[in-house]
């Protein structure tokens, strides 16, 4: 699947795909990669290393900085994939790109595409695309 | 690519210095992402980096304070991590409290004005209809940008300082009219005069708005009042957080919407919903996590209780006393507080056994001991984030139920309204 690289980079991974918005704000604990809103859909997996596809952000302004928390603690997704282009994701691996030297890559994907994704699946992220290596058990 | 003028690309080379190329390197790259063909100018800043969440914000406040970042317009500051002068009376830790403070003092070094609240249109600051600004914290991006007709972007942390010490945003969203437009009607049926007068139709209103909107623009009709600013501030902050807006129209209301026409600027919407008592009364339920009427903590002032406010709460707390189980927390600004004190207003809180927090929150500082279990508000946003972010329960109710709890001792809530 081809969609635009919001972040260019190469990442690999088990999907985890929400079908609900998240704020990372209350929302992501960056000492764990867990997903801490007790109202979501995830709410107590890892999303930590994984290729998270989340359709959007939700709320707080202050998702960007708990997201750039996690990369710089190594306790963020492997790579982010959306159904359309969301700017808090981005600027946080731009910002850890200015200033750390390690962005994540961020794909925005089609709508269409994006609900190809499933939960369990390896997936490849790669500049502009991303192929689903093999399904999931889901 | 993003079209640059003279002046971008002089920042860009470091003509301005190391912050301003790292700050416009930022909002370019940016740029681009948003697919915005140019950047335009703004004249004022809310930064909500200010929130010590860890090190990596720290860093970046740091790196910008050490390359002598200066803001290039006036700009407001949000919520730090801690009570400056008041955190050791709570549980914050030591070394939270000295990282949140070298926060606060870098953000000061480039020239902000120390508001410390994320209520910034109850400062001196407030932007005019029309303005445009670039300001952070969703609770006042969806404020400036419905109640005041100023017009912002979702600003992330981060990003908010770039802007601020740029003067310069990405050229897109809605800064641009015609993406102010509206695209959800809600329309708004036999909800009770009684309940649309009572402040807790407002959170439980933008509760469900957000929900139903998620990052769309909702125009509501059929609010058969005339809310006060608090309303429209819980209203707003409570659809910021369920959702990702940042701008919602009321028809005969704001000011960008005199009629439904005006709201989406005599388009069609692209979607429309009904919203009837039993909608809100769901929404209303889903802001309670709580099943006990044990309590706690009663907690006010998410977003900043305002000078109204405390008018407001003064009478409810005369003759008398919060339980001795129960703690009473009013958070707000500096400002707030003197302009409250000096209308002896914070006299009956005392008096009643509650006690103030200045230049933070219950949800940006830790400043709650791990007995805090079970929390009441009358803040959407409150309910909304301290089960995830604090590990409480939490029960929402009005401002008169809160009170009446705080002094029985457990959760007390007047049904008649939403009944």
């Amino acid at each position: 699947m081809r969609g635009t690289p919001l972040v260019p980079g190469a990442a690999s991974g088990e999907a985890l795909v929400s079908t609900e918005p998240l704020s990372f704000w209350g929302g992501y604990d960056p000492n764990s990669g867990e997903i801490i809103d007790r109202r979501h859909p995830l709410s107590g997996l890892s999303a930590a290393h994984k290729i998270l596809a989340l359709p959007l952000t939700r709320g707080s302004s202050t998702t960007t900085a708990i997201l750039l928390e996690a990369i710089r603690r190594n306790t963020a997704p492997a790579a982010i994939v959306t159904p359309a282009v969301d700017g808090f994701i981005a600027l946080a691996s731009i910002v850890a790109d200015e200033l750390y030297g390690t962005p994540i890559p961020v794909v925005a994907l089609g709508e269409r595409d994006f609900a190809q994704l499933a939960s369990g699946d390896v997936v490849v992220v790669d500049g502009d695309t991303v192929s689903v290596r093999s399904k999931g058990d889901s | 690519m993003v079209a640059l003028t003279d002046n971008d690309r002089a920042m860009l080379r470091g003509d301005h210095g190391p912050a301003a190329r790292l700050a416009m390197s930022i909002i370019a790259r940016m740029a681009t992402v948003v697919r915005a063909p140019s950047l335009m100018s703004i004249t004022a800043a809310h930064i909500d980096s200010t929130i010590y969440v860890g090190e990596a914000g720290l860093e970046f406040a740091e790196r910008l304070a050490g390359l002598d970042a200066r803001v290039a317009v006036p700009t407001t500051l949000n919520v730090s991590g801690v009570d400056e002068h008041h955190w050791q009376d709570w549980a914050v830790p030591s070394d939270w409290a000295s990282k949140a403070q070298r926060q606060m003092a870098a953000y000061r070094s480039m020239g902000c004005h120390p508001t410390w609240t994320c209520a910034p249109y109850q400062t001196a600051w407030r932007p005019d209809f029309g303005q445009q600004v670039a300001w952070g914290e969703s609770n006042a991006i969806a404020f400036a940008n419905s109640v005041l007709g100023a017009r912002t972007e979702r600003y992330p942390d981060l990003l908010d300082i770039c802007c601020a010490i740029t003067g310069r945003v990405p050229a897109h969203g809605l800064h641009l009219t015609e993406n102010r437009a509206g695209h959800l009607l809600v329309r708004l049926r036999e909800i009770p005069q009684a309940l649309q007068r009572d402040d807790s139709f407002y959170p439980v209103l933008g509760h469900l708005l957000g929900g139903l909107a998620q990052d769309r623009i909702p125009v509501v009709e059929g609010l058969d009042a005339t809310p006060t600013e608090d309303q429209l501030k819980a209203l707003c902050a409570a659809a910021a957080t369920s959702g990702a807006v940042a701008l919602v129209h009321l028809v005969g209301i704001t000011p960008e919407a005199p009629t439904s026409s005006d709201a989406f600027q005599g388009k069609s919407p692209t979607d429309s919903v009904e919203v009837d008592l039993g909608d809100l009364r769901r929404a209303r339920q889903e802001l309670t996590s709580s099943d006990t009427d044990r309590l706690d903590m009663v907690v006010l002032g998410s977003p900043h209780f305002s000078l109204a406010e405390f008018r407001q709460l003064a009478p409810l707390l005369r003759g008398g006393h919060t339980h001795p189980g129960v703690r009473f927390l009013v958070t707000t600004s500096r400002l707030m507080a003197e302009m409250a004190r000096a209308s002896e207003l914070l006299e009956p809180l005392e008096v009643f056994g509650g006690t103030i927090t200045v230049d933070t929150c219950i949800l940006a500082s830790p400043m709650l001991s791990s007995n805090v279990k079970l929390l009441m508000t009358n803040s959407a946003k409150y309910a909304y984030y301290s089960p995830g972010l604090l590990g409480t329960s939490v029960t929402f109710g009005s401002l008169d139920d809160c009170v009446r709890s705080a002094v029985a001792g457990r959760v007390v809530r007047d049904e008649s309204l939403w009944s």
